[in-house]
């Protein structure tokens, strides 16, 4: 099993009476995506301050990059990288400078500097852009050139604080290939959003947040599969035998017949549930017309957890 | 020896020369105050003060001359008062959290939004007196070349020292403050008293016995001492009043300066060590 590179123990802060984050605890391990998913206001941006050495410390311990962020903020500085939630981006310097600014800040020697910022610009598509100043860039340049930014420092743990918020569907995909791609070049990625698909495409595993808490971790399968509820439709040639086989199995909770075929509902993981359901019909020689199985989506998880739908709002921090 | 504070400098002076209309303004401004209000008053406080001649074997200086190092210091203060004004939007647009974010020490920042304040004031002092001097005022009176080399890094080594404890202290209250408009009030309500409770317009000497006490605390008085010594000299008469300074009064000013950056070093390094910007 891979290291831990972020161990986050009890961690609580509160602003003026204000409880944003109530205790939590994770672990992320080097080289996964890691997705805090929760509503605005549930603590997510807290979080990331606390563990990017923006806010203090007030309780609870936070090790990141195997620096204890209260005792050696220094040196965890060092070994991240951020793209904050609103953009931070000095509309009057050019892309070039943007980034020759940031390679400076983290004392990367002049040679190597140069050469990760053409790099990098070439990796987010902005070669062309590099004398543009950034107030001329469109809303997914400046994201895209933000993530570069954050990148080339070559950061063991790059925090993602909402990344694709506000963009449109087209540039949000990109995004999420831009991620998965820096992920496999190596670098550990903690990421925070309130897009469901977000999480649930790019995670390998999730922390629900709500409140300031953590209701449910896990990835994204098991976190869907544990809410039990994967539904089989099956039509056959006869439904009411088909129906009959079927009714021993153990790992169907029930069937219900219609004019349109069987739903079946699955106790455990739907896909590994399917083919024993399909060898048992057609052993007892009942042909299939159609089969279609339908998964709890990470809405499904969330509503599940939370108790309410969470829906898209806009840039707030 | 950290040289971090160079990277912050290089952004402050990419910003301060990439508008060139702003750009052109601050370095005209100070420039026309000298033109216009120097040469509409010095008709009048020239004819004024033929009233009062200089004792015989004083060296008289004719109120532009006179006014011309005020002007300088207060083109200064402005300046580093407002200094400070960068930091205040880089927190308020949040560009202060990349700053923060990084291994660069937060001393730095300061350091390097104070030196390129520095900067900024230098080039203004330069075109003062180069414009100054095309437009009639008497500095350097019978100086060689080199008295006037060493003359003006005297001056720059004024007002480098001022305005550095200027720019800090605009630093101060630009980091505890929510908007420009606050930074803005704070300077108007300095800017005003320590314009007035100084010699850089006219003499002090006139002052009330307060007004005269007072202006010992306000370190306009000393940079001013500082200018009018090293663009004039040590014993003049200007509208009615001897001026003479010895050299340990200027080492005195100099070390008055020094002390005034000094403690404001002290109290911003506070500031920013106990910052916290999200
Ligand atoms: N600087 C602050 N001062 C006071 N309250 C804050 C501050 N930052 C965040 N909060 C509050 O803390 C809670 C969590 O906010 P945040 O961490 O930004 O949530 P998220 O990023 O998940 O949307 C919210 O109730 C928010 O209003
Ligand atoms: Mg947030």
């Amino acid at each position: 099993m891979a290291e831990t590179i972020i161990d986050v123990k009890n961690l609580e802060h509160t602003f003026n009476g204000v409880r944003a984050v109530r205790g939590i605890s994770f672990t992320v391990r080097e080289g996964e995506i890691f997705s805090f998913l929760g509503p605005n206001g549930a603590g997510k941006s807290t979080t990331i301050n606390v563990l990017t050495t923006l806010l203090p410390l007030q309780k609870g311990t936070v090790r990141v990059a195997d620096h204890n962020v209260a005792q050696e903020p220094e040196k965890v500085r060092r070994s991240i990288g951020i793209v904050f939630q609103d953009e931070v981006l000095d509309r009057d310097l050019t892309v070039w400078e943007t980034m020759e600014f940031h390679g400076r800040l983290y004392a990367i020697p002049r040679e190597e500097r140069r050469r990760r910022i053409d790099e990098m610009l070439r990796v987010v598509e902005l070669e062309d852009k590099r004398n543009e100043r950034t107030k001329h860039l469109s809303g997914g340049m400046k994201r895209r050139l933000e993530i570069a930014r954050g990148l080339m420092t070559a950061p063991r743990v790059l925090f993602l604080d909402e990344p694709t918020l506000g963009l449109d569907p087209q540039t949000r995909m990109r995004m999420w290939d831009y991620i998965r791609q820096v992920n496999e070049a190596g670098t550990t990625i903690f990421l925070t959003t309130h897009y469901m698909e977000e999480a649930d495409m790019l995670s390998d595993r999730i922390s629900i947040i709500d409140h300031g808490e953590v209701i449910a971790s896990g990835t994204p399968e098991r976190l869907k599969n544990a809410l039990g509820e994967d539904v089989v439709y099956l039509e056959t040639e006869n439904d009411a035998e088909a129906r009959e086989v079927l009714d021993r199995l153990e790992s169907i909770r029930s069937i219900t017949e219609s004019p349109r075929g069987l739903s079946i509902t699955i106790d455990e993981d739907g896909s590994h549930c399917l083919p024993v359901i399909m060898d048992r019909v057609r052993g007892a020689g009942i042909g299939i017309v159609s089969v279609n199985l339908k998964k709890p989506t990470m809405d499904d998880v969330f509503v599940h957890y939370t108790g309410r739908e969470l829906r898209d709002t806009g840039r707030t921090s | 020896m950290a040289w971090e504070f160079l990277t912050i400098y290089w952004r402050e002076m990419i910003r301060f020369t990439r508008f060139k209309a702003l750009l052109f303004s601050s370095l005209l401004q100070p420039a026309l105050w000298l033109a216009f209000f120097g040469v509409a008053m010095s008709s009048n406080f020239d004819r004024f003060a033929s009233a009062v001649p200089a004792p015989p074997g004083v060296f008289p200086v004719e109120y532009l001359t006179f006014m011309a190092a005020g002007v300088i210091a207060m083109t200064t203060l402005f300046t580093s008062l407002f200094g400070g004004i960068s930091l205040l939007f880089d927190k308020n647009w949040g560009l202060m959290r990349e700053m923060l974010a990084s291994p660069i020490p937060r001393t730095h920042i300061m350091i390097g939004v104070s030196l390129s304040g520095m900067t900024k004031s230098f080039i203004q002092v330069i075109i003062i007196m180069v414009f100054g001097l095309l437009i009639g005022v008497h500095f350097f009176p019978g100086y060689t070349p080199l008295q006037i080399a060493v003359s003006v890094l005297g001056i720059l080594a004024f007002v480098g020292v001022f305005s550095l404890g200027f720019l800090l202290f605009s630093s101060i209250i630009s980091m505890r403050m929510e908007s420009p408009e606050g930074l803005q009030g704070v300077i108007t309500l300095l800017t005003l008293p320590l314009f007035f409770v100084s010699n850089s317009l006219y003499p002090i000497q006139a002052f009330p016995p307060l007004l005269r006490a007072l202006s010992i605390y306000n370190p306009l008085t000393y940079l001013i001492t500082g200018i009018r010594y090293f663009t004039i000299g040590s014993d003049f008469f200007a509208i009615g009043a001897r001026y003479t300074y010895t050299p340990v009064d200027i080492l005195i000013s100099f070390a008055v300066l020094v002390i005034f950056a000094a403690v404001m070093y002290v109290l911003a390094w506070q500031t920013f060590r106990r910052a916290v910007v999200t």
